[in-house]
């Protein structure tokens, strides 16, 4: 399972790297006359409604829907393994507390938060990869946090700890080393749940207009009403995102499984 | 059933989320660039008369803690401002949203529910055969494919095959007479959007039912009682669905974050009159009060469900009020 995933994510991964060779046309150039028409010979995946083609659009939009996706889910996989490292090592009110926070995150509905805060930065591909980073991060810890929990029982730490080791140094030399396998598994998963938040955001109209995004071109699809008309102009980038995301599931789940103790096979 | 102290805990808990939640609402939209309530209705041809009222009521001139105790006592009577669009009170524009939005998604839960139970129940009995390797496909494709997609997908669907209507809740035109024709008119509507999201919802509670019925098919007792000669149907009932009640309505207010991301993305599609199309349109015209209104609202819906939920966990499984 896992390797279908990886050989998907590859593709895919070669084709943003790779758009300008392979796509046919510029995706912006304009092509007078063949607005919103249908797959062709010379138009793979037709055309929209400004008469541009869709299959260099959605090759071309394959780069942002990655980037944007890695982007965020750094910045969550940071913010959650830090906070999780804090919450599993130390305890008392700072374990407390850190458990409050991640839970009050957890509680209020992620897209609806998301959309404040990107609303609130202002809209663009920044505002959308710092809101999913930072309303994102609360599987990790979780994750993080009760890995840190079990390694912390270990002898060697209490070893460490006897010889003199400072928290910073075991912090960094132990406890990260252990848990960063598990953080790995997660953050594959982080990365396919950003592309998906990415492309609704980007649905929503807190996207860049001037930037193609898989996201960006149904919602171009869906205000310009060429939906009801066009199903060609629907059907290609949202199965880009679903494949990419599948791909990224699967190779994640394969992880998980390799990597943390507690998964269990239904 | 339910101990004092445990009531106790979570009444407590939820009087202070919610006012966390109030706080971090109150902040939030206070950073944004440019300060939207100090700019609130400058510039609005409105007499400074007006003006002087309105910031009065607002408490706009003002240092911010003061800012904020205005805001504590507006919102707590109901008052969520006014929005920048329409100039009508927030409130307003949130209750009827607010009930439609509920229409939606409960029917949408209930469905997912029921379903969850019956195909749980079948890829449980049939563990391994092609009925529970495909329906953990099904679900895992589902899972990768954006709400908003698989709704437009259905759009373009219900349009050109099943000539469904695929905008709002009540057609202008054509509707028979009558409550029984009101109401199918709105059942033909709902179908659409139901779809959608309970395609979204159900894979998690197969799973979730899934799960109970082979932790429950494990455990000694039942090969007792099979032994014993009670029947197949009896012991599922008995044993196997009583163990997936606790989980179940767990995953309901779980899941309620999650459905209202649904119900945010299905609404747009499908022009749904709820709070996701109130959301929609307040990012497109970047109407903050009715962002922020509906921010609180929504959230502390999600607060009161899960506090619910906790409630009636102790009824469900004595074992839980010692946690």
């Amino acid at each position: 399972m896992g390797m279908i995933g990886l050989t998907i994510l590859s593709g895919f991964i070669f084709v943003a790297i790779f758009a300008p060779y392979i796509a046919p046309y510029d995706p912006s150039q304009v092509f007078l006359a063949q607005f919103l028409r249908p797959p062709s010979w010379q138009h793979f995946f037709g055309t929209n409604e400004a008469g541009q083609d869709l299959f260099s659009q959605v090759i071309y939009g394959t780069r942002a829907s990655l980037t944007v996706g890695f982007a965020a889910s750094l910045i969550a996989t940071a913010v959650g393994t830090l906070v999780g490292i804090f919450a599993g090592y130390y305890s008392g009110l700072i374990r407390e507390f850190l458990m409050r926070l991640t839970d009050f995150f957890i509680v209020i509905p992620s897209l609806v938060l998301m959309i404040v805060l990107a609303a609130i930065i202002g809209g663009g591909l920044t505002s959308i990869i710092l809101a999913i980073g930072l309303v994102g991060w609360t599987g990790t810890a979780r994750i993080v946090m009760s890995q840190t929990l079990s390694v912390r029982q270990h002898a060697f730490i209490e070893a460490s700890r006897t010889s003199g080791a400072g928290d910073f140094y075991i912090l960094r030399s132990h406890i990260l080393p252990n848990v960063m396998p598990v953080a790995f598994a997660q953050t594959v998963l982080v990365v396919a749940n950003s592309i998906l938040y990415e492309s609704v955001l980007t649905f929503l109209g807190l996207g860049n207009p001037n930037q193609v995004t898989w996201g960006q071109i149904l919602q171009f699809a869906f205000t310009s009403g060429a939906v009801t008309v066009a199903w060609w102009y629907v059907v290609p980038p949202g199965l880009s995102i679903m494949l990419v995301v599948l791909a990224f599931s699967l190779t994640g789940y394969s992880l998980d499984e390799i990597f943390n103790p507690r998964v269990r096979k239904i | 059933m339910v101990s004092i102290a445990y009531a106790t805990r979570k009444i407590t808990g939820l009087l202070v989320t919610i006012f966390l939640v109030l706080t971090f609402n109150f902040y939030l939209f206070r950073i944004v660039p440019g300060n939207p309530f100090a700019l609130l209705f400058r510039g609005a041809g409105l007499s400074a008369n007006a003006v002087r009222s309105l910031n009065a009521q607002f408490g706009l001139d003002q240092p911010l803690w003061i800012q904020y105790v205005v805001y504590l006592r507006n919102t707590l009577t109901g008052n969520l401002g006014l929005s920048f669009q329409t100039r009508t009170p927030v409130t307003d524009m949130i209750l009827p949203a607010l009930i439609n939005t509920v229409i939606l998604l409960s029917a949408a839960s209930i469905i997912s529910i029921i379903l969850g139970i019956l195909i749980g129940i079948l890829t449980a009995w049939r563990r391994g055969s092609k009925i529970d390797v495909g329906a953990s496909a099904t679900t895992l494709v589902l899972y990768s494919m954006p709400t908003f997609w698989l709704g437009l997908v259905l759009l373009v669907m219900g349009v050109i095959y099943f000539k469904l209507p695929v905008a709002g809740m009540r057609s202008f035109s054509g509707v028979a007479p009558g409550t029984i024709g009101q109401l199918i008119d709105l059942g033909r509507h709902m179908i659409l959007p139901l779809l959608t999201l309970v395609l979204g919802l159900v894979g998690q509670y197969v799973l979730v039912m899934k799960g109970a019925l082979l932790d429950v098919f494990t455990e000694d007792f039942m090969v007792t009682a099979k032994a014993k000669g009670i029947s197949n149907r009896k012991l599922l009932w008995d044993h196997g669905f009583r163990n997936a009640v606790l989980p179940m309505v767990a995953l309901v207010a779980l899941n309620l974050g999650l459905s209202i991301g649904g119900a945010v993305q299905t609404e747009t599609v499908f022009s749904w009159p709820g709070m996701g199309l109130l959301i929609y349109q307040a990012i497109l015209s970047r109407d903050y009060p009715v962002l922020q209104g509906s921010f609180l609202v929504v959230t502390v819906a999600v607060i009161i469900a899960n506090f619910v939920a906790d409630m009636l966990y102790p009824i469900l499984d004595p074992r839980v009020s010692e946690t």
